[in-house]
């Protein structure tokens, strides 16, 4: 199964292409589109990537690896993004960890989420829930599954 | 407390993130001063006001515009870092959410100075929310006709905390790992695709327009002699109300978290601080409250002022937790390009998981000061250098309850 960009996702690197100085450049952007494409980002995708941005797809794979939020598998439950660091550690986090333990979503332990004041905090998709107590969370879960 | 609201003048408005209200309030306004000054002027009124990078390491921001080249037949570009990971740091996030087109002003100013037709914003890939916030006021912007000369785009990473330092962040760009560079000899620009190329932290930018509109005096009216000016300072951890609240440098520490976060949580009594951000060294309670918010009296105590993001901690914190707690951000942040920090980083984790699951003696707790040894000064950036600080300054200021753990 190959990968094809939409003709929306094509338009836009076209786009793009003439805001960078070397094409090189559209390699996060690119992995980006094709994430929110397919969920995830094969082979296939690297390879298409690699023939628009002209990196090699080896290059690309490392980089896809490098990054924590690019996916090379499909998610098949509602990743759940926990932060774990300090000052969502001390105001509770732990205990919000625990909770999503017994349920039945994937705990991807995540550093700093730049929501310190609003701690503790976890992030589905692109949105941050924030001030969670387990009341909460457990409303947020059933919203989301 | 003295009122300084500089950058965070306008946080208060309702819909401050739309340019209707924004120019109601004066936004834009400075953009009319540029016919009056050529671009080494406005380096110049930068320079005058000593205006310090906000992204942590407080380098004078005008020296490093000087840099830039003003006759180069190669395009300068300007790269704004909103890459924020910095645990306890959550300063920019308020700016581009709640007035960005203080932002966008302070880009335009900035791409004049450095002769640059183009800013990229590099924005941490788990900020998507205020990422579209910031955009559709770029959109704004371009309908205005106020990026007519100078285009802006958004360059989404994708969670590497090593990102925010500036040569991981154009590597980044370029569509690579975000490996740090060697840093030259000499002093240069920053280079992204080998052009010329200024890095700045969102804050520095977003202080700019006051500058160029009140002038250098003005700014150095706030702050001290050394450390002129304000700073979005943030609290987080035990205080009842956390927060990014702006005061100018030189407030005394304990005054700023009293006043703006209404003290330590739940009565209790303060234990000790992570004044700017993890990557610099705690300060005990006592430190604290002799510790005023400047580079230099921070560096007087061992510590530094870094991104001015403290995070608090009450008597009843366990420090060896909380080292480990940091220790495994570095492990899991480490670029593993340089093998003291990839290596060191992971040992010292496993060094305190060890005293935390009482199965080590007191040569570990000496070993993890040799490991900060080799960790220290050793590496391409400065990633390593801070975690081997942040090890010792816990080490010598808690050896008792190390000690206890074991």
């Amino acid at each position: 199964m190959s990968f094809v960009f939409t003709d929306e996702n094509l338009l836009k690197i076209e786009t793009l292409k003439k805001r960078y100085p070397d094409t090189k450049a559209l390699c996060l952007p690119c992995l980006w589109m094709a994430q929110y494409q397919d969920g995830f980002i094969s082979i296939d995708a690297i390879d298409a990537i690699s023939n628009i941005i002209s990196i090699p797809p080896m290059e690309i794979y490392r980089v896809v690896t490098f990054y924590t939020m690019f996916h090379l598998e499909p998610q098949t439950k509602l990743n759940v993004q926990v932060c774990k660091t300090l000052s969502c550690k001390l105001c509770g986090s732990d205990e919000i960890l625990k909770y999503l333990e017994t349920q039945d979503v994937n705990i991807q332990k995540v550093e700093c989420l730049g929501s310190c004041d609003t701690a503790p905090v976890m992030q589905i998709n692109d949105q941050y829930y924030e001030n969670l107590t387990i009341e909460e969370v457990d409303k947020i879960l059933k919203e989301l599954t | 407390m003295k009122n300084c609201q500089i950058v965070s003048r306008r946080f208060h408005l309702e819909n401050s993130h739309t340019l209707e209200v924004v120019k109601a309030h004066g936004a834009y306004t400075t953009l009319k001063k540029l016919n009056d000054y050529s671009p080494l002027e406005i380096i110049n009124i930068i320079k005058e006001s000593k205006l310090r990078g906000k992204g942590g390491g407080g380098a004078p921001a005008g020296d490093k515009w000087a840099l830039m080249p003003q006759d180069s037949n190669k395009p300068s570009f300007l790269a704004v870092n909103c890459d924020e990971s910095e645990p306890g740091t959550f300063k920019d996030r308020q700016i581009i959410s709640k007035d960005p087109h203080l932002l966008i002003e302070g880009i335009l100013l900035t791409c004049y100075a450095i002769r640059a037709k183009h800013a990229y914003i590099y924005i941490r890939g788990e900020y998507k929310q205020f990422q579209d916030i910031l955009q559709s006021a770029i959109d704004e912007a371009y309908q205005d006709g106020l990026l007519d000369d100078c285009d802006i785009t958004i360059h989404r990473g994708a969670g590497a905390y090593i990102c925010g330092e500036k040569s991981a962040l154009l590597e980044s760009m370029e569509g690579k790992c975000g490996h740090p560079r060697l840093k030259p000899k000499q002093k240069e620009p920053e280079w992204f695709f080998g052009n010329p190329t200024l890095v700045n932290n969102v804050e520095t930018i977003a202080t700019v327009p006051f500058i160029i509109e009140y002038g250098a005096e003005a700014y150095k009216a706030f702050g001290t002699e050394q450390s002129p000016g304000t700073f979005l300072f943030a609290m987080s951890g035990h205080v009842n109300r956390p927060g990014v609240y702006e005061a100018e440098y030189g407030t005394p520490m304990m005054e700023y978290i009293d006043h703006y976060g209404g003290g330590i949580k739940n009565g209790k009594k303060l234990k000790a601080i992570i004044p700017g951000g993890a990557s610099t060294a705690i300060l005990t309670a006592e430190e604290a409250y002799t510790a005023t918010l400047d580079y230099e009296t921070m560096q007087s105590l061992g510590s530094s002022l870094g991104t001015g993001g403290m995070i608090v901690m009450d008597e009843d914190t366990c420090m060896v937790d909380t080292l480990k707690n940091l220790l495994e951000f570095y492990h899991e942040e480490s670029c593993g390009q340089c093998t003291p920090c990839r290596e060191g980083t992971g040992w010292t984790d496993k060094l305190v998981g060890k005293i935390i699951n009482k199965n080590a003696t007191k040569e570990d707790i000496d070993k993890l000061l040799e490991i900060a040894d080799t960790m220290n000064g050793k590496t391409i950036c400065v990633f390593a250098p801070a975690v081997a600080t942040v090890i010792t300054s816990f080490v010598h200021k808690f050896r008792d309850e190390f000690e206890v753990a074991l």
